[in-house]
């Protein structure tokens, strides 16, 4: 380049200005290109409510239903399964439920409105899998369970337990409790999961 | 005519002067052994990844609805494309199974040395797009395994405080692997992902032959010329080592096919069988395990299961996951010792490197199994072994005796 009488200052002025400007330009060109990416109007409006009749549902059983595209559990407990709760608060990570991994109208030891019917997004705390439920205590070959295990939730990908309250226990990678969703009941058998007791609570 | 031709396309384009640079002319070191057969073998199985995924994209349907149906219509209905597929699907893991070798041999030549780092780095950044190319490759065939691995390592961004669970969402495009998933990883893997990979395998090339090719000996052929300027311990490209790599290449080939003919899903470790089931959202499969070219730093993953310093035990198991791959970025600097090849080092790094890839291969193994008892154990020892080898380096290969290296290459 030949610089006879070029001012330099001025020239990397010029052009530090004209690359900021360029820059200023290429982000905001990213930002629709980004922002396309995000989850559209479609995706957004499907989380709809969802009505489940639990009236077949016997003591023990459990059923599992889609909300959100994601599992949603119904278990109705039995009186033996809702005792292991409290035995074994010490090595639960967080038995008093203090992270709001559920609405406040769930937030007591059995974790639900009912006692006995436990409602519970079916995905592991950790990385999202769908845990296995392994209700009835004892050892199981198949997933891994010593003869200790009092029943709950076992995640087979990582290894992560959970109680029959969906509570995490400790020494395993999941760090809080599973998610209670919102959810309020319109009759005796009849839960709307997605929408709390107020009206228009999502 | 054809001369004539030649002479025409030169004074347009720098046809000659290209052939003789990278070919003809490119002096490589006489020493090479049976470990240098793996780059050419790398673009070979490049090659064959992007020419039976032209085809396969001809049937393939990227669709929830469709995606699981195509993909039997392609292996049962479509003419000769079982073979596509399979040589597709079989044709990964082989591609991964060249890179870990191609990987070692830098390891222990000492490829990774000055002058080379950016030959390495450029290499580690093909890696790292190899590995999300076959991730999002993954979830295309829509199966059970596709789904629930798609939504456990999307699931590892929502690990980052503050921004994961919007990174996440903006990755899935929706609240959970979806349609809008599938979608946007086909298009990442066959348009996005495959034109970063030539990219880089253009500049891995460039720079290699702006620096030359290490060699077993691990030294440096350009420093011993003769009267023309050609290094004495060199010779061309071409002949010599094209002839050599189509050697290479068709010991592959015939392996290759071999496992495609007689056992394409190579008893569950190439094509898992839960993947012959269609995604199933409310049912995660028994053991979700990806496929084994990720199980080594998956194990890593799950190998931590305790917090530490305010953080919980799943931050550190992404945060441990995402350090063993950027260590290997870190190896031209944390390597100190004075000789570059493994023939002229001293026990230290011999034991390391062994270590290493013992644990290497046995957390490999361990993602593969349940992580409990004695497993998980075995595997939190593994991978404090894996770490020890890269973050002791800068001491143990300093400490290390070495050997006096030769001035012109040996041949063994």
């Amino acid at each position: 380049m030949i610089d006879d009488g070029v001012d330099l200052k001025r020239r990397r002025l010029l052009t530090g200005v004209t690359t900021g400007v360029g820059l200023v330009g290429a982000v905001a060109a990213a930002v629709p290109f980004v922002a396309s990416m995000t989850p559209s109007a479609r995706a957004r409006a499907a989380g709809a409510p969802v009505e489940v009749d639990i009236s077949k549902l016997e003591q023990g059983q459990m059923l599992t239903v889609e909300w959100r595209g994601k599992p949603v559990w119904i278990l109705n407990r039995t009186t033996s399964m809702l005792d292991t709760l409290g035995a074994i608060d010490s090595i639960l990570s967080d038995p008093n439920s203090d992270v709001p991994q559920q609405p406040e109208y769930a937030r007591n030891e059995h974790r639900s409105v009912k006692t006995d019917v436990l409602v519970l997004i079916g995905i592991c705390t950790h990385l999202g899998c769908s845990p296995k439920a392994a209700l009835a205590g004892g050892a199981d070959a198949v997933l891994g369970l010593e003869a200790d295990w009092p029943g709950g939730f076992f995640c087979p990908c990582h290894g992560s337990k959970f109680d029959l309250a969906g509570r995490v226990y400790k020494g395993v990678p999941a760090p809080t409790n599973m998610v209670v969703p919102p959810y309020h009941y319109l009759s005796d058998s009849r839960i709307v999961i997605g929408l709390g007791p107020e009206e228009g609570e999502a | 005519m054809m001369a004539k031709l030649v002479d025409w396309i030169d004074d347009r384009f720098p046809l000659i002067k290209a052939w003789e640079e990278h070919l003809a002319k490119y002096y490589a070191p006489k020493n090479f052994n049976f470990w240098y057969f793996f780059g050419s073998l790398a673009l070979l199985a490049l090659v064959i990844q992007i020419v039976t995924g032209i085809f396969l994209t001809m049937h393939y349907k990227p669709d929830v609805e469709t995606a699981f149906a195509s993909v039997e219509y392609i292996m049962r209905d479509v003419p000769w494309g079982w073979l596509m597929r399979y040589m597709h699907s079989t044709g990964s893991s082989l591609f991964f199974v060249v890179i870990y070798l191609h990987m070692f041999r830098g390891l222990l030549y000492g490829s990774h040395r000055e002058p080379r780092e950016l030959v390495w780095l450029l290499g580690m950044l093909l890696y790292v797009t190899l590995m999300a190319e076959a991730f999002m490759g993954y979830l295309l065939p829509w199966g059970n395994m596709s789904y629930w691995g798609a939504q456990v390592i999307i699931s590892l961004f929502g690990a980052i405080p503050w921004v994961g669970e919007g990174l996440a969402e903006w990755i899935r495009g929706d609240f959970v692997v979806s349609d809008a998933t599938l979608n946007r990883f086909f298009s990442f893997h066959v348009i996005a992902l495959p034109i970063l990979l030539l990219g880089l395998v253009f500049l891995h090339i460039v720079a290699l032959h702006k620096v030359g090719s290490n060699n077993p000996d691990g030294i440096e052929i350009k420093d011993n010329k003769d009267e023309n300027g050609i290094p004495r311990d060199g010779i061309p490209f071409h002949p010599y080592y094209t002839v050599k790599d189509i050697m290479g290449a068709v010991a592959f080939l015939i392996i290759f096919f071999g496992i495609i003919f007689f056992a394409p899903e190579f008893g569950g470790w190439f094509l898992e069988k839960d993947n012959f089931v269609p995604a199933n959202i409310l049912s995660t499969p028994e053991d979700i395990v990806p496929l084994w070219y990720f199980t080594p730093f998956y194990s890593i993953l799950r190998a931590i299961t305790y917090p530490l310093f305010g953080v919980d035990a799943k931050l550190w198991g992404v945060i441990a996951m995402g350090l063993s791959i950027v260590m290997f970025f870190l190896l031209p600097w944390l390597d100190r010792s004075p000789v570059k090849s493994i023939r002229y080092r001293g026990p230290l790094f011999k034991i390391a490197l062994t270590l290493f890839a013992i644990s290497f291969v046995v957390l490999g193994y361990l993602g593969t199994q349940k992580p409990q008892g004695l497993n998980l154990l075995i595997a939190q020892v593994c991978s404090v072994l894996y770490f020890a080898f890269f973050l002791l380096m800068p001491w143990y290969s300093k400490w290390d005796t070495t050997k006096p290296v030769p001035d012109r290459v040996t041949a063994k």
